[in-house]
């Protein structure tokens, strides 16, 4: 068990559930750009998410996922603080390294107030609200974008996902050894090109309703 | 040149600590920055003054004694070198340059600029080491063929001379790529292999234990690493930890 509790230990938790919840993320996208096709055939995939066996339960692995992430997380950021009690009076940390890798907590605690913003409004409306008085899933996703402040607020959330991403989802395979000088800097290019494939994709959903 | 110096002063591990500032004149633009450091020290003792304590030993490169956190850089602005190696032509007439000790719970300051580095090597203690029998009969070194990609790599990796930089300079504190190019230089080779899986289960559970923070991937380490050491060796080290975590039998 002292695995889990070791620095590479947590590492590699951070990393597995940081990449599963990458695979959501995807079917996510997947499934929500569909109400760019038709309404009739996003109200069926949204119906068949809801309602599927496999899906239902892969929820609580979802929710498993996120809370082992960000506990995880939580607790290396407290243990990395702790490692350096006195700071430097003058530091550059931009001369070595990038935006997104240090900034992972910051974007990381406000992609979770997004999320639970996100779950409010749709998960519980869909679960066990009445769709906040909206007809069908579809007629709810498009209503809340009317909103110019909701929607500024989903758009700059999808960025500091995107940031979180471009860090993230590289540094998972370094986290669990993956580095090859064949592989590794494709996998760089393809973290960045997937962040903002992400980011983009969902932004132009919340953009597209708004505008129409 | 004319330079305006704020040093972190420190009498004793116990003490507060503070910044003190002093101005240096008549800086050579071809000197070293310990060079310039030995000028004030000088005006310092010629004042009656405490001279600042700081770490050196060869000057030259290789042994990793001079520690200085220079203008928010390990070992200064400049690359792939130690402060010993850092010459004055790098700054400007009339600069400001802050001088620090490394910071790290694992690295208690001792006096002024000079740490207690001793963690590094209660980690080496722990497993950075091939148990071989010296009865006299010395085996051929050139008896056991090893492929030259693996000599290559085991040889970069062995180039770290254990300066402290990476922890310095990680958002972290991490020791993550000190303890994994010890792991490498060993692990890549035919005689490493046999003590490999007790060798990084050791190590790694030491440097948690003297309090280095965890790796985040931010690579801050690697640039600011005055011997090049590449982060392909901590991802060496997370799969030499995973699976001897995996298979080891106690």
């Amino acid at each position: 068990m002292s695995f889990f509790t070791s620095s590479i230990g947590r590492k590699v938790v951070m990393s597995i559930t940081g990449l599963f919840l990458i695979s959501f993320l995807i079917v996510h996208l997947a499934v929500n750009l569909l109400t760019l096709v038709s309404k009739d055939l996003f109200n069926e995939a949204s119906h068949f998410m809801g309602t599927n066996p496999f899906i239902q339960t892969m929820q609580y692995v979802l929710a498993l996922g996120f809370i082992l992430h960000i506990s995880q997380g939580l607790i290396l950021t407290m243990k990395n603080r702790q490692a350096r009690p006195q700071k430097y009076a003058m530091n550059k940390p931009e001369t070595n390294s990038g935006i997104s890798s240090r900034s992972m907590l910051l974007t990381g605690v406000l992609v979770l107030l997004f999320i639970f913003i996100h779950l409010r409004d749709y998960l519980w409306e869909m679960k066990f609200g009445n769709l906040g008085g909206y007809e069908t899933d579809y007629d709810l996703v498009v209503g809340l974008f009317d909103d110019p402040i909701y929607t500024a607020v989903y758009v700059l959330s999808f960025i500091l996902l995107a940031f979180h991403l471009n860090h993230g989802f590289q540094s998972a395979f370094q986290s669990i050894g993956v580095n090859h000088p064949k592989y590794t800097s494709f996998l760089k290019t393809l973290s960045t090109v997937f962040c903002i494939f992400v980011g983009v994709g969902f932004s132009a959903i919340s953009l597209y309703f708004f505008f129409n | 040149m004319k330079l305006t110096l704020k040093i972190w002063r420190q009498a004793d591990p116990q003490a507060k600590g503070e910044t003190v500032t002093y101005p240096v004149n008549d800086i050579s633009p071809d000197m070293s920055f310990l060079e310039m450091m030995d000028v004030l020290n000088e005006e310092l003792v010629n004042k009656g003054e405490e001279p600042v304590a700081f770490d050196h030993d060869c000057r030259e490169g290789i042994c990793g004694m001079c520690s200085m956190y220079i203008n928010g850089e390990a070992h200064g602005p400049d690359r792939g070198i130690t402060t010993c190696q850092l010459h004055m032509r790098k700054f400007k007439d009339g600069d400001t340059i802050y001088i620090e000790p490394w910071r790290a719970k694992a690295f208690p300051v001792i006096k002024d600029l000079v740490v207690d580095r001793n963690s590094f090597d209660r980690i080496m203690e722990a497993g950075g080491f091939v148990s071989v029998n010296t009865s006299g009969n010395t085996q051929d070194a050139n008896a056991i063929p090893i492929p030259k990609e693996d000599a290559d790599e085991a040889f970069d990796a062995a180039t770290c001379i254990g300066c402290g930089a990476c922890v310095a300079s990680c958002k972290n504190s991490s020791a993550m790529l000190f303890v994994s190019a010890k792991v490498s230089q060993l692990a890549l080779l035919p005689q490493g292999k046999v003590e490999a899986k007790r060798r990084v289960l050791n190590m790694v559970e030491q440097m948690d234990k003297e309090g280095f923070g965890n790796c985040t991937n931010t690579g801050a380490c690697e640039v600011e690493c005055p011997k090049g050491i590449s982060l392909s060796n901590i991802a060496r080290m997370n799969r030499e930890y995973l699976s001897a975590s995996l298979t080891a039998k106690d």
